[in-house]
């Protein structure tokens, strides 16, 4: 047997049974090796359960920095009977397995092709520990302890991580300690230490921070101004919202009378939610609301009136697979026509797509200008991979000198100097009429908002002209969007392509770790990061100047190329779809392979080559 | 009468408030609705009640669902902001509108079918919120804009105009909100506006969610002899337990009232309500009590109204969230944004 022998490139996965206290352990794991300057990119896979289901933990460890699950595992730590012969199974040939020895288990549990490593660590914990809980907990830092002596990974580093958690709580930090060297010294003593797998001090880092894609948006929701949120529970957005509590409570404080300059709302329903949003929105407070595609579903009455009716708001879908409640602890791609098209009647709306943490903030912040400027609902488009998994990405930034674009509001000033307001009356020919805030003046300025039709003057009207007139004005707005909402990022192969890539949101490691091994392989592919919703015009460019692109998508029914065949009208023949939707994060792998495939059927071989 | 364009012309000897508006400027367009029906003359009471207390028109915010009810926003306070939004979903856009700005007076205006059917829910977290607004219910038992279908408010056994008796329970929206925790509780008719023009003004002033529900009779699908909404009905199961007489802080108190007859309630802001007891033992500050009444009189199929219940010491949404005194709409970046310094201070604590 071939052991794999790899430095800082391979991934261990933790199976482990949910609510046992070893998410805190894993995450501890994955922060030690980033405090050796070692990249690492982890991923939550979990149940939708409180307690007792399988969840796993899965640590990539990629001195290169890649982001995205790669596939396979090289170290299995199996600690979850429940699922023993999935995970043992899941080890590529070459790989370890590490696990609980504590009660012997038959030859016919494990496989020959991988190295198999026992520690008994119940057996530890019962020894050392008399409380049940205890005897629970501390079992995931002994592992932990172990892994660190299999890995090489530099104990004090871990011990330096507790120092920094435990602050202030000595008996708890010296408890985790005790536990750590406990699994570190029996693995030193006991085991056949190091593995063929080695993390090794690297500079790979460096200013990078290690952030959870639910909390940028919570911070960018802080920094682009938002002052009231309503929100109700769902997976996996609930954390976004949770999120900007703490934050607002730390950075929206009056220091000087204790007051919020914040108002949250967990409310009854997301139509709730969705009604407090667009009620703010309307009276001139930026505000936001965060949900997944149940909630999305729920809202379309009220996001249509907000279409129509023209109010600022803004929504962020945390996406989760679908349909009906779906997967809700799993990943998808797939509330984009959803969103693109909510609710009845004829109706667009603006969507952003984030690539990672990073982006999640920057375009959230962004979100709540567009939403003021274009007087529309705006979606931010994350999934369960990027919000609830902590994501190694560029430091945020923020230009101070940037003031919020508040859009068209026409003040007391204006009015009093007599000038005209028609709320829906389109006076400078962008589609983007003004509208006036209550309560400005005592006489003008006055208007009542409604979802039916009315004419530019916000009156009561059912003549055809005045309709047509508001909707023909709501494509103009369209159109006007499409110079503000971020463009989309060209990635061009280094030599001339014949394929073109359009990829877009969470695929983005992905994509981007297989460009590299497909060029590495000779396969050359242009690819375009699509990152809104409408499409500017170099998209359908980009699919123009190349005989095919392929179209990378975590979805079913490839609901990207449906929007843009429908919307950006390319050519639906020049369009091939890569899809990716069992509810895991898409992988590199994945790409490559069906690029693969795809590049060797439309590749003329010329003849010669057949023949000889 | 749609044709007919309200004159913009007033008598220069029009009577003026301490704002100096005359009582035809907080009229809106005219409505739509049919002749005689009971909603007209709530938008009346609540004309005459902004004009009583010296509103300023385009302070209030007017917000209403969808129906027969929601479309009368249209037809009073014409310079105020109006938002006509979607069927049973007004509390929520209301309460959104208030959190942005709790300097304005938000007034909700909603019908049986709005508020006790598709927007029960709504309704009722909306109550349990303390959202500081009036919230009217025109209640006429019947959907009128889609003809005549019982609405979740008419009585069990009630008629409906093509003759089918209804069979389910009503929702009582009255019983709901003392239980749901709304600090201010009334039950009108819509013909009685000495009764309501008094109840909507101790409304405005009253601090939490006020929650007036009026008896509005439909005179197009529920005026008919086996109706419990039509004006004959009500008028002869009318019972009220007070009469209220609303004055501000400001006001010489001129009446004269028997000796122990009369109860007075201070609110949060000096308003006084003075309660006229028409109920023997009647006490509106008494929760319990006042359910308890209730239930009996309901029993007798009486149509009890006056001011029903008031927490004098209520509190609203935005104490309980504590939220600035200047409103939320008002704040720009200086005020919202941390800022780059701390952004980077938030970067170092994620490496």
């Amino acid at each position: 047997m071939k052991r794999i022998e790899s430095t800082n490139d391979f991934v261990v996965k933790f199976a482990n049974v949910n609510g046992s206290g070893s998410a805190s352990a894993n995450e501890l794991f994955a922060r030690a090796i980033l405090r050796m300057g070692v990249p690492v990119a982890p991923r939550n896979i979990f149940p939708s359960n409180i307690q007792g289901l399988p969840t796993w933990y899965e640590v990539r460890v990629t001195e290169a920095g890649y982001q995205a699950r790669r596939g396979g595992v090289d170290l299995m730590v199996a600690m979850n009977p429940q699922t023993w012969d999935a995970d043992v199974k899941e080890i590529e040939a070459g790989g370890y397995l590490f696990y609980d020895n504590t009660k012997p288990l038959p030859k016919s549990k494990f496989r020959d092709d991988i190295t198999v490593i026992g520690m008994p660590l119940t057996g530890i914990c019962n020894a050392t520990y008399t409380d049940p809980r205890q005897r629970q907990l501390f079992k995931n830092i002994v592992y932990v302890g172990a892994l660190s002596a299999l890995l090489e990974i530099d104990p004090a580093e871990i011990e330096r991580l507790f120092s920094e958690q435990y602050k202030g709580k000595e008996a708890l930090l010296q408890s985790n300690v005790k536990a750590l060297r406990l699994g570190r010294d029996y693995a030193l003593e006991h085991l056949d230490c190091p593995l063929g797998l080695r993390i090794k001090r690297a500079n790979a880092v460096g200013n990078k921070i290690f952030l959870e894609g639910n909390n940028a948006v919570a911070l960018g929701a802080v920094y682009g101004g938002a002052t009231v949120c309503a929100w109700y529970p769902i997976t996996p957005s609930s954390s976004v919202a949770e999120a900007f509590i703490k934050h607002c409570q730390k950075f929206r404080v009056d220091a000087a009378t204790g007051k919020h300059k914040y108002a949250i709302v967990q409310a009854e329903d997301e139509l709730a939610s969705i009604g407090i949003v667009i009620g703010a929105g309307w009276n001139g407070a930026r505000s936001f609301t965060a949900t997944s595609g149940p909630g999305i579903s729920l809202m379309t009455e009220f996001i249509g009136l907000a279409y129509f009716a023209e109010i600022p708001a803004v929504i962020v879908d945390v996406q989760r697979g679908g349909p009906s409640t779906g997967m809700p602890t799993r990943t998808q791609q797939s509330d984009l026509l959803a969103c693109a098209y909510a609710s009845h009647g004829d109706t667009k709306h603006v969507l952003l797509f984030p690539e990672d943490p990073r982006e999640s903030f920057e375009l959230t912040a962004k979100a709540f200008d567009l939403a003021e400027r274009l007087q529309t609902p705006i979606f931010v488009m994350t999934d369960l991979d990027i919000g609830m998994n902590t994501r190694l990405c560029e430091p945020l930034v923020w230009d101070d000198s940037v003031e919020y674009d508040r859009g068209k509001v026409m003040t007391y000033e204006e009015l009093e100097a007599g000038r005209d307001f028609g709320r829906y009356n389109d006076v400078d020919g962008d589609g983007i009429p003004f509208r006036t805030l209550p309560g400005t003046h005592p006489t003008r300025g006055g208007y009542f908002t409604r979802g039916t039709t009315k004419n530019r003057y916000a009156q009561y009207s059912e003549a055809g002209p005045d309709y047509i007139y508001n909707v023909q004005r709501l494509l103009r707005k369209f159109e006007t969007a499409k110079t503000c909402v971020p463009s989309p990022l060209l990635y061009p192969a280094e030599k001339p392509a014949r394929f073109g890539a359009i990829f877009y949101g969470s695929t983005s490691p992905a994509m981007q770790e297989a460009l590299d091994v497909l060029a590495a392989r000779g396969i050359h592919v242009n690819a375009l990061r699509v990152r809104a919703f409408p499409f500017q015009d170099e998209i359908a460019d980009f699919v123009a100047s190349h005989p095919w692109v392929f179209v990378v998508e975590q979805n079913r029914d490839a609901q990207l190329k449906t929007l843009l065949v429908n919307e950006a009208k390319v050519n639906p023949s020049r369009l091939l779809s890569i899809l990716h939707y069992d509810g895991t994060p898409i992988t590199a792998r994945f790409i490559v392979e069906q690029i693969s495939q795809h590049a060797a059927a439309r590749t003329v071989v010329p003849l010669k080559k057949v023949v000889s | 009468m749609t044709y007919i364009a309200k004159p913009s012309l007033h008598h220069p000897d029009l009577p003026k408030n301490a704002v100096g508006h005359t009582r035809r400027d907080y009229e809106g367009k005219i409505s739509t609705l049919c002749a005689g029906c009971g909603h007209d003359s709530i938008s009346a009471s609540i004309i005459q009640a902004c004009w009583e207390m010296n509103i300023q028109p385009h302070r209030v915010a007017k917000l209403s669902g969808i129906g027969c009810s929601s479309k009368t926003p249209d037809y009073f306070l014409g310079n105020s902001h109006g938002f006509n939004s979607v069927h049973g979903r007004m509390p929520s856009v209301l309460t959104g509108a208030n959190l942005a700005n709790r300097e304005l007076l938000y007034m909700g205006v909603s019908g049986d079918g709005d508020s006790a059917s598709i927007g029960l829910g709504q309704f009722a977290h909306c109550m349990r919120r303390g959202v500081n607004m009036v919230y009217i219910v025109e209640n006429n038992g019947v959907y009128g804009l889609t003809k005549g279908q019982f609405s979740a408010t008419a009585d069990k056994g009630s008629k409906s105009k093509r003759g089918i008796i209804n069979s389910e329970e009503p929702i009582d929206m009255v019983g709901l909100a003392l239980q749901l925790g709304a600090s201010f509780v009334g039950r009108s008719f819509s013909g009685d506006k000495a009764q309501l023009v008094p109840l909507i003004k101790a409304a405005i002033e009253h601090k939490g969610a006020a929650f007036i529900d009026v008896v509005s009779p439909c005179v197009a699908f529920n005026n008919h002899p086996g109706s419990t909404k039509s004006y004959d009905y009500v008028r002869e199961h009318n019972e009220a337990v007070n009469r209220l007489d609303f004055i501000t802080e400001r006001e010489e108190i001129t009446a004269d009232y028997a000796p122990g007859t009369v109860t007075t309630v201070k609110q949060h802001d000096g308003s006084i309500l003075r309660l006229r007891k028409l109920a023997e033992d009647y006490d509106a500050t008494d929760r319990i009590k006042v359910m308890n009444y209730l239930q009996e009189r309901a029993a007798e199929g009486e149509v009890v109204t006056g001011l029903l219940y008031v927490n004098p010491d209520s509190q609203d949404l935005h104490e309980h969230m504590e939220t600035t005194s200047a409103p939320l709409n008002t704040f720009g970046a200086r005020d919202l944004c941390p800022g780059n310094v701390m952004l980077e201070k938030i970067n170092a604590s994620m490496r």
